[in-house]
């Protein structure tokens, strides 16, 4: 017994030590400044000084919500597509739903920028068949491309996953007590996916309202995220290094990720314990 | 039974993956009849289920349903209901809203449905499992809400899919009995697809019986057992001695190196036929006494009989007996005019042998090959 407690504590070791030094150290640190000032001195002054950046905060959310939302609506129909089709087809359309995923994330947002530009691919086309061209780049709407283009594989990857463990034979039963196209994805796809989506949208979610790339290279100082100004604080790029309202920024983003996390845990679990609908 | 067709399937023929499934399939149902499709795996009985189901389009054929084509309706219009292999119940949904789901896509009123997901629970035994998880439920448990499930829209047809292929021996059978008196109460058409020539026998009003996309036999179950029409079914249905003979005139055959009395006639004079001889229909009887000898090779108790093998001239004859026999004796054997079945010729002819490479093992292996295959014919 002793022997084999050992041993088993010897395989974890590394774990530990792993989830230690990269998950509770760091966490540890986020809240040590957060709630100290620059001598170190207890204060809750950092975490109050958000209220300034409560706009910041919403843009944020809202960008966050609708990148999400557009890969919801994206994702949805093209997991069930591909979840329909024949397994060897499966497999290279979710391949090709991945490759981009193989290019750095920072090059593919390099290039969605001289495809927007006011000089890029597609004004040049515009302007070549003789229209006018558009102001896309520096705009909300170029940001939110960017989330759901980046995005997107996290949204179709688990909604996919579930939607192929859904057993022909279970759509044949419902076709069989009389349901139609609409009642089938009603009462049995929808419901019966809903685990998929709600990792989806958690996994879109969570990136997306915390990133600062996009808002930096797409955005173009004109959208400014909560992810941006905690860069800003950290690496001082405009003026002031300040790590301790950085961290009280992070507590409280990682807070509002925490509880956006839990509702939607809340609803998988209305879900699979199966109400009258 | 009522002599009126309620299904009437005319000249299907169906490929899938460019295989040839169904060939030229003609086959009729009539109303409130328990109809069993019986055969090996890869016959095609779970695609004639599918057709009928309205799953699978035939490429050729049409499909009757109560004097109307219904060759291009699709499933949620027909009138049949069907209990999946693995019974596909929702996994999202209670026991309750399981057995409601056809009801609620109906649009039936609360109360009127609260009445019959109660009935159909009180009539397969689960009454007080409304609010439970499916996945809490046993096989059997699951089995009987597929059935409440199905039931519960009151189709005219039940389409069961080896129902109880998942299900242990006992409660196997205790189904089997459940199921018939469920459709002799409630007076619908069960057609029933099944491997097991067994639960075939004992439920069913009729019989089909198919092999490689054909229909070999139709008939009662007493008529498919006792006159099976070629070696195919002979050799399905129950154990037989299958023997090579000779008709040399009306009411008498000729095989085993013996000319028997039998009651068959109508065959050219000295047609070779196929001759089958159930295992109880033989007597064992003192040597002298014999219309053909042979030497016992080996005994096996059964419990209600022993099962011996017993070689005559090299071929391995099965009998089944009441009284004890010696391994390595010489026994006369004695059959009985109407024991003897006598058979055409067919493609069947010669491909099952003797009874010199049986055993119990030998037959449990190839039951577990055909659950497999039939994966493969489902989807």
């Amino acid at each position: 017994m002793h022997r084999k407690s050992l041993s088993r504590v010897a395989i974890n070791a590394p774990y530990t030590v792993w989830m230690a030094i990269f998950v509770l150290v760091p966490i540890a640190l986020v809240v040590y400044y957060a709630f100290t000032d620059a001598a170190g001195r207890f204060t809750l002054q950092n975490v109050a000084s958000i209220v300034d950046y409560s706009h910041t905060f919403f843009t944020s959310l809202e960008l966050a919500l609708i990148s999400t939302a557009i890969c919801l609506v994206l994702a949805y129909p093209l997991a069930y597509a591909i979840s329909r089709m024949h397994v060897k087809r499966q497999s290279t359309m979710i391949m090709l739903v991945m490759l981009p995923m193989w290019m750095n994330f920072l090059i593919r947002t390099y290039a969605w920028m001289t495809i927007l530009e006011g000089n890029g691919l597609i004004n040049r086309a515009v302007r070549a068949l003789g229209g006018e061209g558009f102001h896309m780049i520096n705009t909300n709407g170029a940001v939110v491309l960017g989330m759901v283009y980046n995005f997107l594989p996290y949204m179709i990857l688990p909604i996919y996953t579930v939607l192929t463990k859904i057993e022909q034979s279970t759509i044949e039963a419902a076709q069989d007590l009389g349901a139609n196209r609409v009642n089938i994805f009603r009462r049995v796809l929808l419901p019966m996916s809903v685990p998929g989506v709600i990792s989806g949208i958690t996994m879109v979610f969570v990136p997306a309202v915390s990133t600062f790339v996009i808002s930096k290279l797409l955005g173009g100082g004109k959208t400014f995220l909560i992810g941006d100004i905690i860069e800003n604080y950290f690496l001082g790029n405009t003026g002031t290094v300040d790590y301790n309202i950085g961290a009280a920024l992070s507590l409280v983003l990682m807070i509002l990720i925490l509880i956006s996390m839990a509702i939607m845990n809340h609803f998988d679990k209305d879900a699979s314990a199966g109400g009258i609908m | 039974m009522k002599n009126n067709r309620l299904i009437d399937l005319q000249n299907i023929s169906i490929a899938l993956g460019g295989e040839q499934i169904l060939k030229d399939l003609n086959l009729y149902i009539n109303d409130k009849e328990f109809i069993t499709l019986l055969g090996p795996s890869g016959c095609g009985k779970t695609t004639t289920l599918r057709i009928i189901a309205g799953f699978l389009a035939p490429d050729t054929g049409k499909v009757i349903f109560d004097g109307q084509d219904v060759t291009d309706v699709p499933p949620h219009k027909r009138q049949v209901n069907t209990i999946f292999q693995r019974y596909a119940l929702f996994p999202h949904l209670n026991v309750y809203e399981n057995i409601a789901f056809g009801l609620r896509i109906q649009k039936v009123k609360e109360p009127q449905i609260r009445d019959t997901v109660a009935e159909m629970l009180a009539l397969v035994n689960l009454k007080g499992f409304e609010t439970r998880n499916i996945h809490s439920l046993s096989g059997g448990q699951q089995q009987r809400v597929a059935i409440a499930r199905a039931l519960a829209v009151q189709p005219r047809v039940l389409l069961l899919d080896e129902p109880l292929g998942a299900l242990d021996l006992k409660l196997r059978k205790d189904m089997q009995v459940e199921l018939k008196n469920i459709q002799q109460r409630l007076g619908i058409t069960f057609v029933y697809v099944t491997h097991d020539q067994e639960e075939a026998l004992s439920m069913s009003d009729t019989i089909v019986v198919m092999d490689s996309g054909e229909i070999q036999q139709i008939g009662t179950p007493i008529d498919i057992y006792n006159e099976p029409k070629n070696a195919f079914v002979a050799d399905f249905i129950g154990e037989s001695n299958i023997l090579d003979g000779v008709m040399r005139e009306d009411f008498a055959a000729e095989f085993a190196g013996h000319r028997f009395e039998c009651l068959d006639k109508g065959f050219a004079k000295n047609e070779p036929v196929d001759i089958v001889i159930r295992p109880e229909d033989v007597d064992v009887v003192p040597l002298e006494r014999g219309m053909i000898r042979g030497n016992v090779t080996s005994v096996t108790f059964k419990g209600v009989h022993f099962e011996i093998i017993v070689d005559v001239d090299g071929f391995k004859w099965m009998i089944q007996t009441t009284d004890y026999v010696a391994p390595d004796s010489n026994i006369g054997m004695f059959i009985e005019p109407d024991a003897i079945h006598v058979m055409k010729k067919s493609k069947y002819s010669g491909l099952y042998g003797d009874y010199s490479t049986f055993s119990d093992e030998i037959e449990m292996l190839s039951d577990v090959t055909y659950e497999k295959e039939d994966d493969g014919d489902a989807s």
